[in-house]
């Protein structure tokens, strides 16, 4: 029998990670994250599990051990935020490209400037280039469910994985929670066998060697297709996960997408908000639907192209700038995967909750409504808007892209 | 196929080059000639060698080898032409000479 409970995301994360017995955590505090190795911390000190904590001196370090053990053997994670994950950027890229299989917590939070301790996708979106595969969860089950799977495809794949949850919102928000049975997560990640690792002493091996240029671009290649044949890991991982605990995991999650005539892409806890919002539209009569996306890296281009061609528009919410003038970093790549694609839909982009501003049902309540504006008019107007940002120009705060300054 | 460093060179494809670029055998800088950029060259005088060893130990790149207890003439696939081993010899056995390159 699963194991009710009530717990923060972060407790969530904590807990899972003693489940999967890493053998090495090498972990530096940093809000809203740092209850993740402190949950663990005390773990250790109970002698409910024998993993070897390196309290280091910076996420720099951090990631470094988790580099250092990963190669040498051993399973490694680590849990960080915002500028802590801007500090591990050298190594991030260092992990994936010796495709090493460490996995970590990330609890989104704004990067800083001006400084902020609240959630926004800016940190790991940042990140996403780094070659780590990225998994989003909505809730505190979907972050305990996600890290346990993580375990499994990152070491099945030989990529590092990041399982991100949004700050605050489920990191200390808590709430009830089905928990798998020790043994049966044991049983799910199995134990840690690397074929070849620098500890395998009959067998010496060289990590992270000098990749001059005419290596450097093959190892890179190599690197795109492991992303890409982690695609079929990630599903048959949900799967396997599903029959253990009939909690059922894709790339996204469809909402009431069937019939939609417009719906929303959304990463995250907002998903929440937004079936609310969705389930209050149907109580009207209103076709709408939602599309969360779970899994961001690798990007499921295909499939996720395909369920956007269900409605006739879809506004891609993104809770990260760019600064590229063109959208943000979901809308970008969602937009994209329609391209080559016959009866696609208009896709404008909401860039929302930034630093921790709030989304309310009302907001999506105008997105939809904003959204219908096009459907009956077949005029997307400018795609690239913001909501819930005060703006002289709008005094009820919402951007309907009707006013193009953008046209030069 | 698992390839060994001898086969990783310059026209390995993506396909077969080893995962993550990991070297999965040991010593194979033995393979690869780094002894190309050296300016001076040591020249072994062997008629001076009392085989006294001070030099081996001193050479920052393994580059004297001994066979029997007996230094033999450099590596010079590794030697870079430092020049450490001449000023530790006593003996006056290994001279630096700057190398004409071919």
């Amino acid at each position: 029998m699963s194991i009710r409970d009530r717990m923060s995301g972060n407790e969530a994360v904590a807990y899972a990670m003693k489940q999967v017995i890493p053998d090495v955590m090498g972990a530096f505090p940093i809000t809203p994250s740092t209850e993740i190795p402190q949950y663990f911390s005390d773990y250790i000190a109970n002698g409910e599990v024998d993993t070897e904590f390196v309290a280091v001196e910076s996420e720099h370090s951090a990631m470094s051990v988790c580099m250092g053990a990963s190669a040498a053997g051993a399973r490694a994670v680590t849990a960080t935020s915002s500028a802590g994950l801007a500090y591990m950027w050298e190594l991030l890229y260092v992990v994936s490209s010796a495709r090493l299989p460490v996995t970590m917590a990330v609890v989104n939070r704004a990067l800083t400037g001006p400084i902020n301790i609240n959630n926004d996708h800016s940190d790991s979106m940042g990140a996403r280039d780094s070659g780590w595969i990225q998994i989003y969860a909505e809730t505190n089950q979907e972050v305990y469910d996600n890290f346990i799977q993580g375990i499994v495809i990152a070491e099945k794949c030989r990529l590092p994985v990041m399982i991100c949850q949004d700050g605050f919102i489920t990191s200390h928000g808590v709430s009830n929670i089905e928990l798998v049975e020790d043994d049966k997560v044991s049983k799910f990640v199995g134990e840690y066998a690397p074929e070849n690792y620098l500890l395998k002493h009959e067998n010496p091996l060289a990590v992270g060697p000098y990749g001059v240029s005419p290596y450097y671009m093959e190892v890179k290649r190599q690197q795109a297709q492991a992303m890409k044949d982690s695609m079929p890991v990630i599903k048959q991982t949900a799967e396997k996960f599903c029959e253990m605990t009939d909690r059922d995991y894709g790339f996204f999650e469809e909402y009431m997408m069937d019939d939609a005539d417009v719906a929303l892409v959304v990463i995250g806890s907002s998903a929440g908000t937004a079936k609310e919002a969705v389930d209050r539209l149907r109580a009207e009569n209103k076709k709408v639907g939602m599309i969360k996306l779970r899994v961001f890296r690798p990007f499921p281009r295909i499939p996720l192209s395909r369920a956007m061609c269900k409605v006739k528009a879809v506004a891609i919410m993104d809770k990260a700038e760019s600064f590229s003038n063109s959208g943000g970093p979901l809308f970008n790549e969602a937009r994209n995967s329609l391209y080559d694609l016959s009866g696609k839909p208009y896709a404008i982009n909401y860039i929302y909750g930034l630093g921790g501003r709030d989304i309310t049902v009302e907001d999506f309540y105008d997105i939809f409504q904003d959204l219908y504006v096009i459907y009956y008019t077949d005029d997307p107007g400018d795609v690239y808007r913001y909501v819930g940002v005060r703006d002289s120009r709008f005094p009820d705060a919402v951007d309907l892209g009707r006013e193009n300054d953008n046209d030069i | 196929m698992r390839k060994t460093a001898k086969e990783i060179n310059e026209r390995i494809t993506w396909q077969d080059i080893s995962i993550g670029a990991e070297i999965i055998e040991p010593a194979t800088s033995k393979l690869v000639n780094t002894g190309d950029w050296r300016v001076n060259m040591p020249v072994f005088k062997e008629e001076n060698c009392r085989q006294c060893m001070l030099c081996v130990p001193y050479c920052p790149d393994s580059s004297i080898p001994v066979k029997d207890g007996k230094r033999l003439d450099f590596d010079f696939m590794h030697c870079k032409g430092c020049g450490i081993c001449a000023r530790v010899c006593p003996f006056d056995a290994i001279e630096m000479v700057k190398e004409e390159k071919k």
